[in-house]
């Protein structure tokens, strides 16, 4: 059954470049036209082959069958006579046929200008991390459903309402101009690195899915540095970022789907290749004036890359928190930046500092007080670690707190 | 607004002593941004100073006649007086002798003191 897992593959690689092609073609207003004309391709696909087996080149046939049924779907609906003629944007306007241009060029050119339309400031972030996945990346409902840990049907709903609202506001397919550029650039990016921590840090129990998310991130931030015009300083940065994260993606689970803890990590099993990619575009990226959080994230992802404890790591990274939390403060950061301070300045520091954050609802909160109380006042961490437990959302962070009471 | 006020400008410390300095104070403006509390600040290098006087009379830096000089500032959002000295209290300005950190409030202050 070589077919079938054939067409999945192809399905996830060529469905997002055949939308984005024909949606920009023919406007986004009709985008579902688009998509159910590279679903229908793609169900052709799997009735001929099944039959006549796989053609030679599988991709130039999938390309010629969704030509084929834009061409018929235009003629059908008679959109010459009037509709959206003017939409349809074709080299030739004397042309009879058609333009439909399935180059690389083409759709990689398409698929950047969705890019920008799906991050648009009308939509919320869920729903443009949701566009994408769908539009972009060519993951089926139930996957993104799966990623985001709910069911089909709000997902179904969620991408509805915002590619009515995108509709609505009569989104472009184009890049946007020079100085909104910088302002789209930004949601861009910020959708992109969502969707790297969706595949990341997700819950779901698919770890091919949850690599797959991450990868797709990577290559579309690929494209923006590919492109001229959206090759800045903070897109390498955020790229780089990526490629420190996603060295560790081997060493972070064991083969039960338990996180392993980064002082436990097999550091053999980190991927030196991505490693070094990342050191190439962090200097990609100084080049520049301006720093952005993602320069900050890149640099600190960058430390945690060398495993051995040194104070001059620590003291790197516990610099770089103290900066990325004036321009970008998050809960998150601030637990981390209180413990890179007790590595670098001592234990009793990092517990005055902790106190003060006072974030009572958070079981990360109490964790890192635990870990910070052991060995100085083994009671007073095992009181934290307990206050962790009952606020932990996970199974895998009460795992993780119940093994550090354990250990005291 | 956390105001520093140096007693005297024209102290020079080592090299190794600035670097003490710039830690400290990282540190003490990244405990106050962990707390989602730092608006801004700036640091308000001494070189290419000018203080500007009636009649057109222009001198170079602001020491010589005057004893005190400012450092920098840093903007914090603190719920009273009281959490905005606690701030203060940390800061490595007053490390130095005859240094204090002035507090106060910003006027038409959007939430901010």
């Amino acid at each position: 059954m070589k077919q079938i897992e054939l067409i999945p593959h192809l399905f996830r690689t060529e469905y997002s470049k055949i939308t984005a092609v024909l949606c920009k073609l023919l406007g986004f207003e009709h985008i579902e036209i688009a998509e159910d004309i590279a679903s229908e391709t793609f169900l052709s696909a799997l009735e001929t082959w099944t039959y006549k087996g796989i053609p030679e080149n599988p991709t130039a046939w999938l390309y010629l069958v969704a030509k084929n049924k834009t061409k018929n779907y235009i003629s059908r609906k008679n959109i010459f006579n009037g509709k959206i003629t003017s939409q349809i944007k074709y080299s030739s306007a004397e042309k009879e046929e058609i333009e439909i241009d399935l180059s690389d060029k083409n759709i990689i050119d398409s698929q950047l200008q969705m890019l920008f339309a799906i991050c648009h400031p009308s939509i919320s972030t869920q729903a443009q991390i949701g566009l994408s996945l769908r539009i972009l990346c060519g993951f089926g409902i139930d996957e993104i459903a799966n990623a985001f840990l709910t069911n089909k049907e709000t997902i179904n709903k969620r991408l509805f309402r915002a590619k009515e609202t995108l509709r609505f506001d009569k989104v472009q397919i184009e890049f946007p101009g020079h100085v909104e550029m910088n302002n789209r650039l930004e949601t861009v990016l910020t959708t992109l690195y969502l969707l790297f921590n969706e595949g990341y840090y997700s819950e779901s129990n698919d770890s091919v899915m949850r690599e797959d998310l991450c990868l797709e991130a990577m290559r579309l931030t690929y494209l923006l540095i590919e492109n001229e015009q959206t090759n800045q300083t903070k897109v390498n940065a955020l790229f780089s970022l990526m490629c420190f994260h996603s060295s560790r993606f081997k060493a972070r689970k064991n083969d039960h789907g338990d996180i392993i803890l980064y002082n436990d990590q097999d550091e053999t099993l980190w991927n030196y290749d991505l490693i070094s990619k990342g050191v190439y575009f962090l200097h990609q990226a100084s080049r520049g004036t301006t720093i952005s959080k993602y320069h900050l994230e890149a640099n600190i992802a960058y430390w945690h890359t060398i495993k051995a404890d040194t104070r001059e790591k620590w003291e790197n990274i516990l610099q770089l928190h103290n900066k990325l939390l004036q321009i970008d403060y998050s809960p998150v950061a601030a637990l981390n930046r209180t413990y890179a301070l007790a590595k670098a300045n001592g234990k009793h520091e990092g517990i005055r500092e902790a106190e003060k954050l006072r974030m009572t609802g958070n079981p990360f909160y109490f964790t890192l007080l635990g870990v910070l109380y052991t060995d100085i006042d083994n009671l007073k961490a095992k009181e934290n670690f307990q206050m962790a437990l009952p606020l932990a959302k996970t199974e895998a962070d009460r795992q993780i707190i119940q093994k550090y009471i354990d250990s005291l | 607004m956390l105001i520093f006020r140096h007693q005297d400008g024209h102290k020079v410390a080592s090299p190794e002593q600035i670097q003490i300095w710039m830690k400290q104070t990282m540190d003490w403006i990244g405990g106050i941004a962990a707390q989602n509390k730092f608006v801004g600040g700036n640091g308000l290098p001494f070189e290419d100073s000018r203080v500007v006087r009636p009649n057109n009379i222009v001198t170079n830096g602001p020491f010589g006649e005057i004893k005190e000089t400012l450092g920098g500032y840093i903007i914090v959002k603190a719920d009273s007086v009281d959490e905005a000295v606690e701030f203060a209290k940390g800061s490595p300005v007053l490390q130095g002798e005859g240094n204090s950190v002035e507090v106060r409030k910003i006027a038409k202050g959007d939430g901010l003191h």
